[in-house]
């Protein structure tokens, strides 16, 4: 941990509490945190399955290998080459999403909101974009994709905003009612898609699932074959978004006064901001990046909805807040653990892990063990700057003499 | 003169105009529903139009929580209303059935009574417990695990607590120690629950599920309720009551117990002062820290008894993710219920209503389609009651602080 970077005061006045001084030294930017924090859940993760009578080595081999990021390795070549271009592939897919629910878990967190509604505000962004999807067929492409991916998102805004809404008018906590709104959009979501439902594709009764969209509303690809889930654009629209979170937060007033309100709401209210505006936009902002992260999935790959998609999309949700949060609600950190757990959660899929190595049905209960452990300690990471301190103190203690200790205390 | 003007301005409290609201919009629900049924539409209709216009009154009487409950009130009268005409009377009286609505009600009360009270400990103490979803669960799962390894259900009870309460210190330890975020700790608790109960259930179970012999805790059989005097009542009576599980039970004497402890002994005023101002509590000799680790841990205890309620005296099974939710209902449930005992059982009590009202209206023959769409009934009313229908709740005044000893 030599390596840290130093803090931004010369000498941290060792009275302080833990968290102040903690929080001077993440000012200046540490990385060490999230990474220490990865990778004790890594090793910890790793316990579990040897615990369990597996090789935590070879299982993470096989995950690594799963996800397709050893495609960046030049010495992969001829038909292993192949494999990991098409897994690669799947893993950006599933980076999108991510993404965009980890930026609706950051965008809020920053106005001192925890929106654990991206569940729900995909869900209703996936419907929306669906539905538009589905009916405006006659449309050009392009403005019918830009049509259903502004709806999706002002869909997910409102879902979002509710909660803001909630909280400002009311003071209802968010973390509750953004929970309830979760399982209101999936029961209304499996209701319009489902058996019987206005949504359902009423050529096939017994399948629950919606018509496909129209052709012209399918997302162009640009890496890999169109039919065999290639990744498309809606890639870049999740890079955009994650230049737009930065340039909102850092470049305008909104992002200033959203900031200000996520460190004191009290200081914010005394210099003039509008709390109660600030913590609607936030979670309608939010709300919206969840719902474009629905819209994307559909245009993008799924080309139609059913009702088990709408059931697992909290598995998506879940993991963007442990994005957001091993993201340090920054941008770059954002992309980063998108790419992290995007590779963790697709290499231990059905389809890519192999089942010889280590059962993949395991597998996915360890991916959330790891995003618990994430999240667990990052929200603690006074942990590592203990740990850290106590052994500097023993250092202290071992250089200096006995007596010398005694007075300096 | 003055004194009718006077008896026109009380007639327009807005207290009472929503109160009136509400009743009305309730009166046009009833109305609609069996045994009654009212067939024709306008009645209901004009009754539940002038709730919401009571409803409207009383908020710009300025009372405005009151007159949305007045409002949301009437709208879910005539809601029914209309639903009513789109439903064929005689499988509606079929299949509501009172006594089952009411029995079904306190099963599905039952775990979030235990969750709710665990999450009163915690939170009472200063702690916020966004973790008991995962305690319920890991509960469930061990209670379960410990029942099969042990052919017992009360060592399955006792394992399942002990796992909840493990679950809890963990909490404890980074939301007090550490002094981490503990919204973000407890949804840590959430996630770490769900992946370590599905791991094991996978590993251990695989695809065959937990066995169908599971020991699973008895119901109690109370026989001479149909004997009680009036007829009818008495047999009324027994269909609700007459089996219900030992866990359900068992729940009422917690909920007393905890009454008990919180307000009327010692520990609980110490638990209560650390919640509301640690440093006065720490300044008078109270060990804030010993006392919160005990709350927390005891809170993870109660809300694994809801999820061993939910896998051995419900279900009697285990099934990933099985608590669904619950665990936020049941915090709902407290917030709803102002942090205090009763009143979180009375939230309850009305979300298990809510839930047990749900399957029954998805057996009317002609609102099939709409099943689906009553499993949302009680989110909605948590939704509707956390957002402060009857009055604004306040928490503990340091609930959610960590607390830092000088």
């Amino acid at each position: 941990m030599s390596d840290q970077p130093p803090p931004p005061v010369a000498v941290p006045d060792e009275r302080l509490p833990f968290a102040e001084r903690y929080a001077l030294w993440q000012r200046g930017g540490g990385i060490a945190t999230p990474l220490a924090t990865a990778v004790v859940a890594f090793a910890m993760g790793g316990l579990v399955v040897l615990a369990t009578g597996h090789n935590p080595l070879q299982t993470y081999r096989g995950i690594f290998d799963g996800s397709g990021l050893n495609w960046l390795f030049p010495w992969v070549t001829g038909a292993a080459r192949q494999t990991a271009a098409f897994n690669l592939q799947e893993t950006g897919l599933l980076m999108i999403p991510l993404i965009l629910t980890g930026l609706a878990v950051a965008f809020a967190f920053r106005c001192g909101l925890f929106n654990i509604g991206g569940q729900g505000q995909y869900i209703v962004g996936i419907v929306t974009g669906t539905q538009i999807g589905v009916w405006l067929a006659s449309l050009p492409g392009p403005l019918h994709i830009v049509i259903a991916v502004t709806a999706a998102t002002l869909a997910g805004a409102v879902w979002g905003g509710i909660a803001g809404f909630l909280r400002a008018t009311v003071g209802a906590h968010e973390v509750i009612s953004t929970i309830m709104l979760n399982w209101i959009a999936i029961w209304v979501g499996s209701y319009l898609i489902g058996f019987g439902g206005p949504f359902q594709d009423h050529s096939q009764p017994g399948v629950p699932v919606s018509r496909p969209i129209a052709m012209n509303a399918h997302l162009p690809v640009f890496w890999g074959n169109p039919l065999l889930q290639g990744l498309d654009i809606g890639f870049f629209v999740a890079l955009g978004m994650l230049v737009l979170y930065w340039l909102v937060l850092r470049r305008t007033t909104l992002g200033f006064e959203v900031r200000a309100v996520g460190f004191s709401p009290d200081a914010a209210a005394n210099s003039g901001i509008k709390v109660a505006r600030s913590y609607f936009l936030a979670m309608a902002i939010s709300g919206g990046f969840a719902g474009l992260a629905g819209a994307l999935d559909i245009l993008g790959w799924q080309f139609r909805l059913d009702v088990t998609t709408i059931q697992i999309a909290s598995q998506i949700a879940f993991t963007g807040i442990a994005v957001a949060l091993l993201g340090r609600t920054t941008a770059i950190g954002t992309f980063l653990a998108g790419v992290l757990f995007a590779g963790l959660v697709n290499g231990t899929s059905t389809a890519n892990l192999d089942p010889s190595v280590f059962p993949p049905q395991l597998a996915g209960n360890l991916t959330t063990i790891i995003q618990g452990l994430v999240v667990l300690f990052v929200g603690a990471d006074v942990l590592i700057l203990y740990v850290w301190n106590l052994r500097r103190k023993a250092r202290v203690r071992r250089a200096a003499p006995p007596a010398a200790a005694a007075v300096a205390e | 003169m003055s004194a009718v003007a006077a008896r026109v301005e009380e007639a327009r409290d807005p207290r009472l105009l929503g109160l009136l609201g509400i009743g009305l919009g309730l009166v046009a629900l009833w109305l609609v529903l069996p045994p009654e049924t009212v067939r024709v539409v306008p009645v209901p209709v004009v009754l539940g139009a002038a709730g919401v216009v009571c409803g409207a009154l009383t908020i710009s009487g300025g009372r405005r929580r009151l007159g949305w409950g007045a409002v949301f009130s009437g709208a879910s009268g005539i809601l029914g209303a209309f639903l009513i005409t789109r439903a064929s009377v005689p499988h509606l009286d079929a299949v509501l059935t009172w006594s089952t609505v009411f029995g079904a009600m306190l099963v599905f009360a039952t775990p979030l009574t235990y969750a709710a009270l665990g999450g009163m400990f915690s939170e009472r103490s200063g702690v916020v417990n966004i973790g008991l979803e995962g305690m319920m669960l890991i509960g469930a799962f061990f209670g379960a695990y410990g029942a099969d390894k042990t052919g017992s259900w009360v060592l399955g009870i006792l394992i399942g607590i002990a796992s909840g309460c493990a679950l809890g210190l963990v909490h404890a330890v980074f939301a007090i120690h550490l002094r981490a975020n503990q919204i973000v700790g407890g949804t840590a608790i959430n996630f770490l629950a769900l992946g370590i109960t599905g791991y094991l259930y996978n590993d251990i179970y695989g695809n065959n599920g937990t066995p169908n012999d599971l020991p699973a805790i008895p119901n109690v059989h109370l026989a001479f309720l149909s004997s009680i005097p009036p007829h009818g009542l008495g047999s009324f009576l027994e269909s609700i009551f007459g089996d219900l599980n030992l866990m359900i039970w068992l729940s009422y004497v917690v909920l007393v117990l905890s009454w008990l402890v919180l307000f009327r002994t010692a520990l609980g005023l110490r638990i209560r002062s650390v919640g509301e101002h640690p440093r006065a509590a720490d300044t008078v000799g109270i060990s804030v820290y010993g006392i919160r680790y005990a709350s927390v841990v005891t809170s993870g205890g109660l809300a694994a008894m809801g999820g061993v309620f939910l896998s051995l005296g419900f279900v009697n099974s285990f099934t990933e993710d099985m608590t669904a939710g619950r665990g936020f209902i049941a915090l709902a449930a407290l917030i709803f219920g102002r942090w205090r005992p009763f009143g979180a059982f009375g939230a309850t009590l009305l979300f298990g209503f809510a839930s047990a009202l749900a399957p029954q209206f998805q057996n009317v023959q002609s609102w099939q389609t709409y099943g689906t769409l009553f499993e949302a009934l009680p989110y909605v009313l948590t939704l509707v009651a956390v957002a402060g229908l009857i009055g604004r709740s306040i928490p503990p005044a340091a609930d959610g602080r960590p607390y830092a000893k000088q």
